[in-house]
């Protein structure tokens, strides 16, 4: 089986949905002839011509703003937003227009689109490059949120996306674009949205994380269970919306410690929708306060600092330890 | 009198400073015009101005006894909606709206109740009905103007000849989601026109904090397609720019930005008091160009419509009326809670489907 990077997974999954789909029309800053600045679509303008690969003004909000008409028109929209910070600049089309036209239209006007978007730390962008908006988009009802954290599930949950009736934000982790790589199967399948991912199972611990911070956590669960001998259970959620409160509740109904982790500031984070769904539905079983690590209530900084910003391996298995040391 | 203007074809317009005016307040015609349409289009068109005008005096009635929500009407701005819509072909064409332009939505096909059940606050107002070409009824301004540009492209796109005509005001116009559209549908050469009307007031913002701009015609020079400057109160001046720029459009030749300078003769809404900041001077200047008695002179003067037909047609209008807020009502009286949760998504997620259950008392 075929290993391959992230990067590939998606370029290879949009041509794929596009030879499957004449309905799929991609549209974006720099996508077709400069195949787009993570090479995401290189040589789809080619392969598909440019009514199907547009290149578009550079203006977020009438690269959204104008899928809406797309999909009105019949057509599956696959707009890009350069980077999810940029999101701001198209969030009144994304959380106002793109995720309530099905219901304010009773229904009448569907919105199936995939708005890719590329965020995430530690890749030394400029600023407004990295910022972890998901739980915003959460807080957007009517779209779904989707965010792989292996090339496998970057196929296999952009094909749900692009079949799916519905508007998905895709978030594409800049970290993960070449450093992860893991097998991917040649032939067509898909992984279904709201089914997290247990990348292994232990007794002590559950850490739940989404997107690069799930390899992040099961590196840092590894060390645990390796230098401090306590076993962890480490979930990737997959997708935020719909989020797999059955997986979450399950783990912490085993383990009954848990830690949460991700890219976002603390402060109305996905993490906090996470432990309140804990408390409510797993209460009896918590034997220790749930810990959040997560990035400081601070804006995204300037890249030289931002390793003190993104959460990182030594920050999880501190809390993991924090977590197991509680007396029960 | 300005002149009849000659056809544009992808040139730019230079001269919008005069409006297009082919229709005078006393309802004669511009030197050497002939209006195209013919007698029993002109009546039809002068029957749905005097039906809104009608319907924003029911609505205002039914909204001050709690039957309707909060309405905007379109009063004073009657020749503009109406010459601009009938210039399409419902069974093809599009049509992107706001909230205040009733008879256009009327013109492609939405039946009168179902638009007076969107202003009673019903969850289905919107819900556009099946071979309808019409986007729902848009609150945040400007953001349908981008959705009228992907429209057209997406249409085009599968090879459609549709048009789309999407209406703006000039409030609107100072959003940036209607500089990004204009400057994507000139670049895709889109098949739309973009309808900006100038009614004089952005609630209670004058056109004079709106724009130091003497036109907003001219700003289509800045994305390369041609604007044209109409007297939005004259029916056959916006028929005929709407005419050129829907032909333009059909033929590939991209998009066109039509500015009717009109003026709003009503409070902004329902919940606006007009009476507390525009000059009573100038509303009685503006209610002497009303385009109703306008093209009601015109008519009369062409002996196409006489004075006890103008009567049935008022009595007609009036039953029309009456039997649509009858089934709006009827309609109205039917809400279930349900419709909260069922066309969020195609599937409800597990955890919506699980607050749905909670609320609907299904355990």
């Amino acid at each position: 089986m075929p290993e391959l990077s992230m990067i590939e997974a998606i370029r290879s999954t949009l041509a794929a949905e596009m030879e499957r789909d004449e309905r799929v029309v991609l549209l974006g800053q720099d996508i077709g002839a400069g195949g787009g600045v993570f090479r995401a679509t290189e040589g789809l303008q080619q392969r598909f011509g440019e009514d199907r690969v547009v290149d578009m003004p550079l203006a977020e909000g009438v690269i959204i703003g104008s899928a809406v008409g797309l999909a009105a028109s019949g057509l599956v929209p696959v707009p890009e937003l350069q980077f999810l910070g940029f999101g701001s600049q198209a969030f009144h089309q994304i959380e106002g227009q793109v995720a309530r036209m099905r219901f304010r239209s009773g229904g009448r006007f569907p919105m199936p689109m995939v708005i890719r978007a590329p965020f995430g730390g530690n890749v030394r962008t400029p600023e407004l490059h990295s910022d972890a908006h998901e739980a915003k988009y959460v807080q957007s009802p009517g779209i779904k949120v989707a965010m792989p954290a292996t090339a496998y599930d970057a196929k296999g949950l952009l094909a749900t996306a692009l079949r799916d009736p519905d508007p998905v934000l895709f978030c594409e982790p800049l970290r993960g674009y070449r450093l992860q790589k893991d097998e991917v199967p040649d032939e067509d399948y898909t992984v279904p949205f709201g089914e997290a991912r247990t990348l292994r199972e232990g007794s002590d611990v559950t850490v739940v994380a989404w997107s690069v911070a799930a390899g992040m956590a099961a590196r840092a669960a590894d060390e645990a269970e390796r230098e401090d001998g306590i076993s962890c259970t480490v979930i990737d959620l997959r997708t935020l919306v719909p989020f797999d409160e059955v997986a979450v509740v399950e783990a912490f109904a085993r383990t009954g410690r848990g830690v949460v982790v991700h890219e976002a500031p603390l402060t109305s984070g996905f993490g906090a929708e996470i432990v309140a769904t804990v408390q409510e539905q797993a209460f009896w079983a918590l034997e220790a306060p749930i810990e959040r690590v997560a990035a400081p209530d601070v804006p995204y900084p300037i890249g030289s600092i931002e390793e003190s910003y993104v959460p990182d391996l030594e920050r999880v298995r501190a809390a993991i330890r924090r977590v197991a040391e509680v007396a029960a | 009198m300005a002149k009849t203007s000659a056809p544009v074809s992808g040139a730019v317009r230079a001269e919008v400073d005069e409006p297009l005016r082919l229709l005078a307040p006393d309802g004669s015609l511009a030197d050497g015009y002939e209006p195209p349409l013919e007698g029993d289009e002109l009546v039809a068109a002068f029957r749905l101005m005097l039906l809104a005008r009608a319907t924003s005096e029911r609505a205002i009635s039914l909204q001050r006894q709690g039957r309707l929500g909060t309405i905007a009407t379109p009063d004073g701005q009657e020749a503009a909606i109406v010459g601009s819509a009938l210039a399409l072909d419902p069974a093809r064409d599009w049509v992107v709206p706001t909230y205040r332009e009733m008879p256009a939505l009327l013109h492609m096909g939405l039946p009168l109740w179902r638009f007076l059940l969107y202003y009673r606050g019903h969850p289905l107002g919107n819900q556009i009905p099946p071979g309808v070409n019409l986007l729902p009824i848009q609150i945040a301004l400007g953001a349908q103007v981008p959705h009228a540009v992907g429209l057209a492209w997406g249409l085009a796109h599968q090879g459609s000849d549709a048009v789309v005509l999407t209406y703006f005001g000039e409030g609107a116009s100072s959003e940036g989601d209607v500089h990004e559209a204009m400057n994507l549908a000139g670049v895709r050469r889109a098949p739309v026109v973009f309808f900006l009307q100038d009614n004089g007031w952005a609630i209670t913002t004058p056109v004079s904090k709106q724009s130091a701009t003497r036109s907003f015609a001219l700003r289509a020079a800045g994305y390369g397609f041609p604007g044209e400057l109409v007297d939005g109160n004259d029916l056959f001046a916006v028929w005929e720019a709407m005419r050129r720029a829907v032909e333009r459009a059909r033929a590939g030749e991209g998009p066109t930005l039509i500015e009717a300078r009109t003026y709003r003769l009503a409070p902004h809404n329902t919940s606006d008091d007009n009476t507390r900041y525009v000059d009573p001077e100038d509303l009685k200047r503006a209610r002497a160009l009303d385009p109703i008695p306008r093209l009601r002179a015109h008519l009369a003067e062409r002996g196409l419509l006489a004075p006890d037909a103008e009567e049935r047609m008022r009595e007609e209008i009036a039953e029309e009326i009456a039997a649509a807020v009858k089934e709006m009502e009827s309609a109205a009286a039917e809400q279930p809670e349900e419709l909260l949760y069922d066309y969020v998504y195609e599937d409800l997620p597990p955890r919506l489907a699980r607050q749905r259950r909670a609320a609907l008392g299904e355990g």
